[in-house]
């Protein structure tokens, strides 16, 4: 089976040992994983500030260099969401182009859910001792239905504990262009959502997007909190939850 | 009513940082989310809501037939059927209502459509004093003509010590602070409006167009008062409001209390039909029906017509993190939340609400409560694109999109972009984890830190392993 990853911009940037985790959690389930080298972005920040025109170019982009692949998974449930769901309507008025989306969305994952529903990962190859607690992302679980997939696999870790929090399936405030345009809003948001992390008593907030990743983190640290961890589900599976974060 | 919605990134920057309206808002959140819960878990909700929809299509679809449906059964029944294109004619139709009857008062339940009118300006400028019945709107009213918050709890942004106050200094009566004497009070202040009005103004939730006849939910009971005491009533209402049948109206009773306010039945649901017969003990002897346009026609046909689905439950604004932070007062108008946040540019003009499409992080909280399914997340970047499309985007934001969506196609340049950005924000963050003060974000850093990268991205680091 031939998985595409597709790294996301944000890992690229900012958390590079999740794409690393990534590929060997896709490894351990028995996938031959391809990076294809000139992957940018899926174009979701066009898409949503209203430039249809750039966001398509993107998407015919990715698309080009990921049908090749059996299937493709994001380390994100916001990017896999835009492949998957988005992708299609983009292509709304060119039927060519339009059943190249469908037939590769179809086949985009997110992380959890591909490890959980197609690749059935039985083993997780890393361990992980403490409490945790799951952020569900809004794009992974509103537009993907990931909320089961990777508290699954977190159950498959013996040393793993999961205090669910309250309000685990709100928007933790990042929203893309949001976290910038409505900073105030948005780093209000952030701070219900480190509340509720807070009060779970986890020592770590455990979630599948980077964006959400970086509006938790940079409150919590901001709010005095130097204990809570916040770390993406590819590194605590794949036992890199190490170092900064 | 005032078209405030071009101040919002003001208003809700000031509402975001307001702990004592979050306070409030957290209750309401409380009451509605899990009232809503608990209710939509007595149906089939996703078959209900796919009926709904199915329904509301329905509906629209054949807007013109529905409407002139309803023009018969209305008329045949002694209504009389008025259209207003806009806010201006709603003011003028009611006002010439009031003056061929001789009304000097008139008593309302609640109706948007007169916000969006600004009614109550006009009725007292054509001198006819109007006097709000809900116990909410007439909290505003006395209030000096306050906006609403929130379309069905229009006084949500207030505490019960407010109110207090506020009765006390109106009412020139003791000060009183449980809610059921503060009640009581109201009622016996409404109570000679109801018995002395001429006219009774009301909105509708749903016109069924077989029967002529206009549907109220409320819960208070003053809709009843308001529809039945006085001589004249008059219903104003949009155009697409209009559903075909009873039957659908059964359907939609299902969705709609439990969607709103979590009940499975409103404590009053009034199906009104014709004006009084003589065998009638009460009920108007003269009814009339003004059926609104101001922006809606437009939707047909358009992205938008899903919009017009809509049956003002208010779900979508109960469920939105961004409405939670900052109540309504900053949307502006009339409608707030996302569905205001969707009506109010179609309505009032997008370049009169341009922040109000992005005041949305696109979580889709909103979209899964709607009870006929309006996709509301991509209707708002339909406008967005709308924007971009007309070139009402700030210059700097389209160069900066601009610039980052040709770097990704060029793939050799954009990783060099990628090497050098994350280089810059390791420095700005000076060796530690974390960057507290960020020039080209600031809104970001204002509030909360931004982590610093890793390193090195992860294509040099891969390109490095793979070349071992």
């Amino acid at each position: 089976m031939k998985v595409g990853l597709f790294v996301t911009c944000l890992v690229d940037l900012m958390r590079p040992r999740i794409g690393f985790a990534a590929i060997k959690l896709l490894e351990a389930a028995g996938c031959e994983v391809v990076v294809p080298m000139s992957q940018t972005c899926c174009g979701q920040p066009a898409y949503n500030s209203g430039d249809r025109r750039a966001a398509r170019l993107l998407a015919e982009k990715v698309i080009s260099e990921f049908e090749g692949c059996d299937y493709v998974v994001a380390p994100s449930g916001s990017c896999a969401g835009m492949i998957r769901t988005h992708y299609p309507d983009l292509f709304a008025e060119d039927p060519a182009w339009r059943e190249r989306a469908a037939a590769l969305g179809a086949r985009t994952h997110e992380l959890s859910d591909f490890l959980t529903t197609v690749a059935r990962l039985d083993q997780v190859p890393g361990d992980f001792t403490g409490t945790v607690t799951y952020h569900d992302a809004c794009s992974g679980l509103r537009e993907l239905g990931v909320k089961a997939q990777p508290r699954a696999l977190l159950a498959k870790m013996p040393g793993v504990r999961l205090a669910e929090m309250e309000g685990a399936e709100e928007c933790c405030g990042f929203g893309g262009a949001f976290a910038v345009k409505f900073g105030d809003i948005s780093a209000r948001l952030a701070e219900k959502k480190c509340d509720n992390v807070r009060a779970s008593g986890a020592d770590a907030v455990v979630l599948g997007d980077l964006g959400c990743m970086l509006s938790i983190e940079g409150k919590l640290r901001r709010m005095g909190d130097e204990r809570t961890r916040v770390l993406h589900i590819a590194e605590v599976l794949a036992g890199v939850a190490e170092g900064k974060g | 009513m005032q078209v405030r919605s071009m101040h919002f990134k003001a208003r809700a920057g000031a509402a975001a940082v307001d702990r004592v309206l979050q306070g409030k808002l957290a209750t309401a959140k409380g009451l509605f989310v899990d009232g809503r819960r608990r209710a939509v878990a007595e149906i089939d909700l996703e078959a209900t809501r796919e009926t709904s929809k199915a329904i509301r299509n329905r509906a629209v679809e054949n807007l013109d037939l529905w409407l002139e449906r309803f023009e018969q059964e209305a008329t045949r029944r002694g209504g009389q059927v008025l259209w207003a294109r806009d806010g201006a004619e709603i003011c003028r139709l009611v006002t010439e209502i009031a003056r061929r009857h001789g009304v000097k008062k008139a008593i309302k339940s609640k109706s948007m459509l007169s916000e969006e009118a600004g009614l109550n300006a006009a009725l007292e400028a054509a001198g006819v004093q109007p006097v709000e019945t809900d116990l909410g709107e007439y909290i505003l009213q006395i209030n000096d003509n306050e906006p609403p918050s929130h379309i069905i709890a229009p006084v949500i942004h207030k505490t019960k010590e407010e109110v207090a106050d506020l009765f006390a200094r109106v009412h020139k009566k003791p000060r009183k602070t449980e809610i059921g004497e503060m009640t009581r009070e109201a009622r016996e202040m409404l109570r000679t409006h109801f018995l002395s009005a001429d006219m009774g103004i009301s909105g509708g939730n749903f016109l069924v167009a077989e029967t002529g006849s206009v549907a109220l939910v409320t819960n208070e009971g003053n809709g009843r008062m308001v529809t039945t005491l006085p001589r004249v009533h008059v219903v104003i209402t949009g155009v697409e409001k209009v559903i075909p049948t009873l039957e659908d109206l059964a359907t939609l009773m299902r969705i709609l209390p439990r969607s709103a306010t979590g009940q499975s039945i409103s404590n009053y649901f009034s199906v009104l039909t014709g004006v009084k017969r003589p065998e009638d003990t009460d009920g108007p002897e003269h009814l009339y029906f003004i059926l609104v346009d101001n922006g809606r026609v437009d939707l047909l046909g358009s992205d938008f017509q899903g919009m017009l689905r809509c049956i003002r439950c208010a779900a979508c604004m109960n469920h939105c993190p961004v409405y939670q932070t900052i109540g309504g007062h900053a949307y502006g108008w009339v409608y707030p939340g996302p569905m205001g946040s969707v009506l109010t540019p179609l309505f009032i003009g997008i370049e009169n609400a341009i922040d109000l499409p992005h005041a949305a992080t696109m979580c889709n909280q909103c979209g899964v409560v709607c009870p006929v399914k309006i996709p509301l997340p991509d209707l708002m970047r339909k406008l967005r694109e709308q924007q971009v499309e007309r070139g009402l985007r700030p210059w700097g934001e389209r160069a900066a999109l601009r610039l980052w969506s040709w770097l990704a196609r060029h793939p050799g340049l954009y990783s060099l972009a990628a090497k050098f950005g994350v280089r810059y924000l390791n420095w700005l963050a000076e060796g530690g984890d974390r960057i507290r003060v960020m020039g080209i974000a600031p809104s970001w850093t204002a509030g909360r830190d931004f982590p610093a990268p890793e390193g090195r991205t992860f294509r040099e680091i891969y390109a490095e392993r793979q070349g071992k």
